[in-house]
Order: structure tokens, then C-alpha cells, then sequence
């Protein structure tokens, strides 16, 4: 064998999952995958603990797994007496019991006295946990937020995060690789989360089973991470098993400032390993697409899955299929009608798609000096404590409040409603979250996706509005604009 | 250890419904739960009670909960969204043994395997057959790989992956196989620390 053997070229996810291989995959059994992070929350952890006491087995690396506490947590601060209103006894027993287990097992928990608490996919970012390069896991589909680092993450069930916790491994075989090349320019006023509504809307809601997406190109390239996280995060609506983004200066520039990221020569050092990952110019994936943004405006979803979405300024069009016509009538839509206008009774903004500070900034800007439509409800439930933190000493929370909006504390609130955040049946909500199936926000609710910017002028107009009517003055006409 | 599933002949059920998500199979609001246990009241739970809570008389799935196993055939794209396990779990305790559509989204097939629930791709075609014989009871043979469905279609063969067929069949989880490579993993701990230094 000649050492200048070259090896066939490598996509980034190739060399993520070679470089992570601790036994490779046969015909009879999938490849052992090395986690180096696992990530554990409340509600699909306490079996997995539990199957690991039937066994008499503890948690074999709970220096490579975090804890934190956001699903069931509730949103409204403790009562005077220090009680926290959660919204039944099964939720707060839940919480102790990750708790209980957390400190059985070793585990650091990033609990209710914890500055660093938050959504799991929002603080592991923010703490500088999420490393490019390193294979991420946590019993929740949105995981692959952290892909947005170039790592490979992926959401697992409660079986596999009791194998996580025992053995830091997990049984996969290979998924295939597709690359979405997204080309522009990208419009002004077009938001990360409108160009992942939009390329869900090409994908479909299926697009990418059995897939692992690298998202590339110049639009990709010239993405803060914040906006990166929001597009990897919905990478699980179209079905992938992940997306990742390959790191560049703008993913070293953000690990530089972040706490639990080593300083000095080790960053250097680390640094340098991080730009090698890439994939190779001549990598071959199984499935490739290019996605145009020229002309994209910002989105709104009229459906109940979230790739059935549009521009706002847009018609509704004609149903693709039975299950999309079944979809439009839970929504109270019709085809020919525009997007814009259709009435909503609650806006949420926050989730771990859309719960940063930029999101709240997004928000503030349009928020600032206004009022929300009366009668409406507007939760606003910052991504984790140092989001909150942040948005208070720049006084967003301010400009919340007194637009009439409820500022909350941080959690996955109103995304996935099982912390008594709820909307009523009937409703409709512009929400900031991911998912838009029927009753995801509270049985009978109904969930417009959109970015934080739409969200805020929905909240204003009471209505779905598109927020470049904000761009400039004077005031949109509120009576008028109504469907 | 679990029951082994080598063959299976039960009743089928279907639900034409396409993109069947997870919340769907289970809302959130069930999942504040500690244990995998007792699930089943709660599979489908809002397609089956009405605004109150109460039973809907007369629904399909209220007639035959507990009265299992059935084989669930699934319309296309069953089990996207969110990974919560409970969806095989109360799937499971309502009495579901297999779950047959023409596209099983990741996640929910590995869940299902995972706890014992055969998760299967089939044909179109086959689909829309099998979905046309609802109470129909067909055997699913784990061990010829083979679904008979006399009367229905004609015999035809499947793929499952032969690890989660072995686990299936020998009623085993893969957690065991995982723990009987602790050396292999302690090697490869080994090796990152060298690199590391
Ligand atoms: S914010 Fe929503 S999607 Fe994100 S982790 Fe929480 S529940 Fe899941």
C-alpha cells in the first residue's frame, strides 16, 4: 500500500461519522456511533433512567451528558411563597424526577437556580458545549439545531437515551447525504426562519427521510448562527435525520466568546482542526438540490404540516392532496384567499427555533412604540436565562410590556404546550415555533408558522400581517387591512 | 426481556390518514408522564374524545381498544415529528403488535423496533389493498420474512433491517448488544485520549 493512497473524497457528514465509529456498520448490525455530548430533559428521560436502574446500571460518561429543564417548566414566575405554577402534579414530578436522577447519576443539571437554563438546544450553543465536528444527541427531534456548528445531531427516543446514558454510544446506520445549495440574493426583510419555511416548502414534508442535509452556498455562508440554527432546526420537518452547516469564521467567532469554550492556544489549536471540516470539492452526495431565494418574501404556513407555507403577500393556493385539504379546513383557510389578513387570536414568540436575542430583536424592532390589537394575547418566552438576561439589560423586555405583550420566563412554552401554555380550541396562532399539526398548541388550536418580524406585525395588526408594512412610516391602516 | 415476535396474526385496523404525526398518536399534554405504562387510553386521544374528554360513541378506535392485537395500517408518512417514544408506547398498550404504511418516518420506525412494535415499509399498491380489508386478519412471518394476506393479496416478502429482525424475534432490546461491547468502547475512549495529548 503507497501512503499517497488518496482516500475517496468525503462529505462533511462522512467524516463526522468515520471519525466517530467505534465499531463500523455490517449487513447484520448498524455501526456503534461515539456521542460526545448528550443532552437530557425532563420528558423523555425518566424511562430511560429507569431502564437503566432495572439493570443496576449507571450513567457511563456524565461528563460528556447535560441536563437542563424547559418541556413541562412553567413560564409564570413562583409565588410569593416560592411555588411554581406548574400546570399539574404530573409535570412537576417530572421535574423532580430528572432532578433525582441527575444528581444519582452525576449528572450537571442546569436546573431552576441555574443562570444557564434554558431550551437544550438554545444554551448548548450559547455555552459553547455545541463543537463542530462532534456527534450530538438528545431525546428530542429538533437536535439538529446543533448542526448548524457542523456538528452531526440528531434527536433519539427514550430507548436509545437509556442506551446513550449507559454506554455513550448509539446503533445507527448510515443515512444518506443530500446537499441544499441556497442561492440568492437574498431579498431585505427576508428572515432565516422565512428561508427555511420556504425550503421546507420545496423539500416537502417527507423530502428529507432518511437524509442527512448539508446546507451550502453563499446565502448558507453569510448566515449568522443564530439563522443557522433556525434553518438546521427545521431539518426534522422534512423528515431528515439532521442538517449541518460546514464551519467557517463565523462559527469561530461565535465559540471564541463563548464560556465553557477553552481559550488561548487550545482555541487556536481547536480552530485550526475546525476549518478542516468541510466537505471534500468532489464529495458526491446521494441527492442534491438548489434552492433560489431571488424572490422570496416573508412566509407564513396555511396548513397543518409546516411545508405547506407561502409568501404572506400571496394567495393561498389550491390544496396539493386530500390530506392538505384536510389540513386547510382545520385551519379555517380556503384556496384563493390571501394569506394575509386571516384574524389570530394569540401570538407566540419564542421555541428554539426562534427564541434568541436577534429573534427578540427582530420582534422589539417592530414592537417598539406600538400596541398590540386588543383582545389579543401575546407570549413572548425568551430561549433560555442568559437570553433573558440579555433582552432585560437591553430593554426589550420594556418595549414587551408595554406594547401589551406578556413576557415570560424562559422554556419551550406555547411550541409544544404541556406547560399549561396553551391556546384554546378554535384559535389561531402566529407562532415562532416549528410545528403547525392540528392541536400542537392546545387540542382544536390552530398554528401559523412565521418569523419572529411577521409575528410581532400579526400582534399589531391582529391579524397575519407581513412586516415589511413596518418598514417604513406612516402606520399601516389597521381597520382597513383586516380580511 | 419481552415477548418474541416471530409471527403475527391479527386483525387489521386502518387509518388512510396520511402524515399521521406523533402529536396526533399522543399530544404533548400526556406526556408529563414517569412511566412507559398505560398509554393506550391516550393513543389518538383527540381523534377519539370530543372538546370534553368523553368517548366519541361510535368512533372506529373506541370500539376496539384493549381488544387487541391488531396490525395498524398507516397512511403515508406515519409517525413524523416530534421523537417522544410514547407514540410506540401507547400504540403498544392499546394493543398494536405491527404498524404497515408505505413511508415510516426514522425516528418513530427506530422507537418502534426499539420496544417490540414491527414498523414496516410496504409496496403502494399492497397498501392500498390491506387498507381495503380493514378487520381482515393477516399473519406477518417474522421468520420467512413474508406477509400472507389470502383473500386479499397474494403472499409477498419484506425487508427489515436483520438487527432489529434478531431483536425482534428473540424478544431482546439492543441495549444488551450495546453493553457486550463496553471493551471495544473503553478502546475507543482510549484512543480519543491519545489524540488528545
Ligand atoms: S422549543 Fe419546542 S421544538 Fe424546541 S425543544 Fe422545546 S418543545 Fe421541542
Amino acid at each position: 500500500m503507497s501512503a499517497e493512497q488518496v482516500s475517496p473524497p468525503r462529505t462533511l457528514f462522512d467524516r463526522i461519522m468515520d471519525s466517530h465509529l467505534v465499531r463500523g456498520e455490517t449487513d447484520d448490525a448498524p455501526a456503534i456511533l461515539y456521542v460526545d455530548l448528550h443532552l437530557v430533559h425532563e420528558v423523555t428521560s425518566p424511562q430511560a433512567f429507569a431502564g437503566l436502574a432495572a439493570r443496576g446500571i449507571k450513567t457511563r460518561r456524565p461528563d460528556l451528558t447535560l441536563a437542563t429543564i424547559d418541556h413541562s417548566t412553567p413560564t409564570l414566575p413562583p409565588d410569593c411563597n416560592g411555588k411554581r405554577p406548574f400546570v399539574s402534579p404530573a409535570a412537576e414530578a417530572q421535574v423532580a424526577t430528572l432532578l433525582r436522577n441527575c444528581a444519582e447519576h452525576g449528572i450537571e443539571m442546569l436546573g431552576w437556580d441555574s443562570a444557564d437554563r434554558g431550551i437544550v438546544h438554545v444554551i448548548a450553543p450559547e455555552l459553547g458545549l455545541t463543537l463542530p465536528g462532534s456527534v450530538i444527541v438528545c431525546g428530542d427531534s429538533h437536535t439538529a439545531t446543533h448542526g448548524a456548528f457542523g456538528a452531526l445531531a440528531f434527536g433519539i427516543g427514550t430507548s436509545e437515551v437509556a442506551m446513550v446514558l449507559a454506554t455513550q454510544c448509539i446503533l445507527q446506520r448510515k443515512p444518506k447525504a443530500m446537499r441544499v445549495t441556497i442561492t440568492g440574493p437574498r431579498p431585505a426583510f427576508v428572515a432565516g426562519k422565512d428561508i427555511a419555511l420556504y425550503v421546507l416548502h420545496v423539500l416537502g414534508f417527507s423530502g428529507g427521510t432518511g437524509h442527512v442535509i448539508e446546507y451550502a452556498g453563499e446565502v448558507v455562508q453569510a448566515m449568522t448562527m443564530e439563522e443557522r440554527m433556525t434553518l438546521c432546526n427545521m431539518s426534522i420537518e422534512a423528515g431528515a435525520k439532521a442538517g449541518l452547516v460546514a464551519p467557517d469564521e463565523t462559527t469561530i467567532a461565535w465559540l471564541r466568546a463563548c464560556p465553557r469554550v477553552p481559550e488561548g492556544a487550545e482555541f487556536v489549536a481547536m480552530a485550526a482542526q475546525w476549518r478542516t471540516l468541510k466537505s471534500d470539492p468532489d464529495a458526491v452526495f446521494d441527492r442534491e438540490i438548489s434552492v433560489d431565494i431571488s424572490g422570496l418574501s416573508p412566509m407564513a404556513s396555511w396548513g397543518t404540516t409546516p411545508d405547506a407555507a407561502g409568501p404572506i403577500v400571496e394567495q393561498i393556493p389550491e390544496p396539493r392532496d386530500t390530506n392538505e385539504s384536510r389540513g386547510f379546513d382545520y385551519m379555517g383557510v380556503a384556496a384563493g384567499q390571501p394569506n394575509e389578513g386571516r384574524k389570530v387570536d394569540v401570538v407566540f414568540i419564542g421555541s428554539c427555533t426562534n427564541g434568541r436575542l436577534s429573534d427578540l430583536e427582530a420582534a422589539a424592532a417592530i414592537l417598539r412604540g406600538r400596541v398590540v390589537a386588543p383582545g389579543l394575547r401575546v407570549i413572548i418566552a425568551p430561549g433560555s436565562e442568559a437570553v433573558k438576561r440579555e433582552a432585560e439589560a437591553r430593554g426589550l423586555d420594556m418595549v414587551f410590556r408595554e406594547a401589551g405583550a406578556e413576557w415570560r420566563e424562559p422554556g419551550c412554552s406555547m411550541c409544544i404546550a404541556m406547560n399549561g401554555d396553551i391556546a384554546a380550541a378554535g384559535e389561531v396562532v402566529v407562532s415562532t415555533s416549528n410545528r403547525n399539526f392540528a392541536g400542537r398548541q392546545g387540542p382544536g388550536s390552530r398554528t401559523i408558522l412565521a418569523s419572529p418580524a411577521t409575528a410581532a406585525a400579526s400582534a399589531i395588526m391582529g391579524a397575519l400581517a407581513d412586516p415589511r408594512r413596518f418598514a417604513g412610516s406612516p402606520e399601516p391602516e389597521q381597520e382597513a387591512f383586516r380580511a | 426481556m419481552r415477548q418474541p415476535f416471530v409471527s403475527l396474526t391479527a386483525p387489521l385496523v386502518g387509518l388512510a390518514q396520511a402524515s399521521v404525526d406523533t402529536d396526533q398518536i399522543i399530544p404533548a399534554r400526556f406526556l408529563t408522564t414517569t412511566t412507559r405504562q398505560g398509554l393506550g387510553d391516550k393513543a389518538f386521544f383527540d381523534w377519539r374524545h370530543d372538546a370534553t374528554g368523553q368517548p366519541i360513541a361510535g368512533h372506529r378506535l373506541n370500539g376496539i381498544a384493549g381488544q387487541g392485537p391488531f396490525i395498524l395500517v398507516a397512511g403515508d408518512n406515519f409517525g413524523c415529528g416530534s421523537s417522544r417514544e410514547h407514540a410506540p408506547w401507547a400504540l403498544l398498550d392499546f394493543g398494536f403488535r405491527a404498524v404497515l404504511s408505505t413511508r415510516i418516518a426514522d425516528i418513530f420506525r427506530s422507537n418502534s423496533l426499539n420496544n417490540g412494535l414491527l414498523a414496516l415499509e410496504i409496496p403502494a399498491d399492497i397498501h392500498q389493498q390491506l387498507l381495503r380489508a380493514e378487520g381482515t386478519a393477516i399473519t406477518i412471518d417474522l421468520a420467512a420474512r413474508k406477509i400472507r394476506a389470502p383473500g386479499i393479496c397474494p403472499d409477498f416478502g419484506f425487508d427489515l433491517d436483520p438487527f432489529a429482525r434478531l431483536c425482534l424475534m428473540e424478544g431482546t432490546d439492543p441495549m444488551g448488544y450495546l453493553l457486550g461491547h463496553s471493551a471495544t468502547i473503553a478502546d475507543f475512549e482510549a484512543r480519543q485520549r491519545s489524540e488528545m495529548q
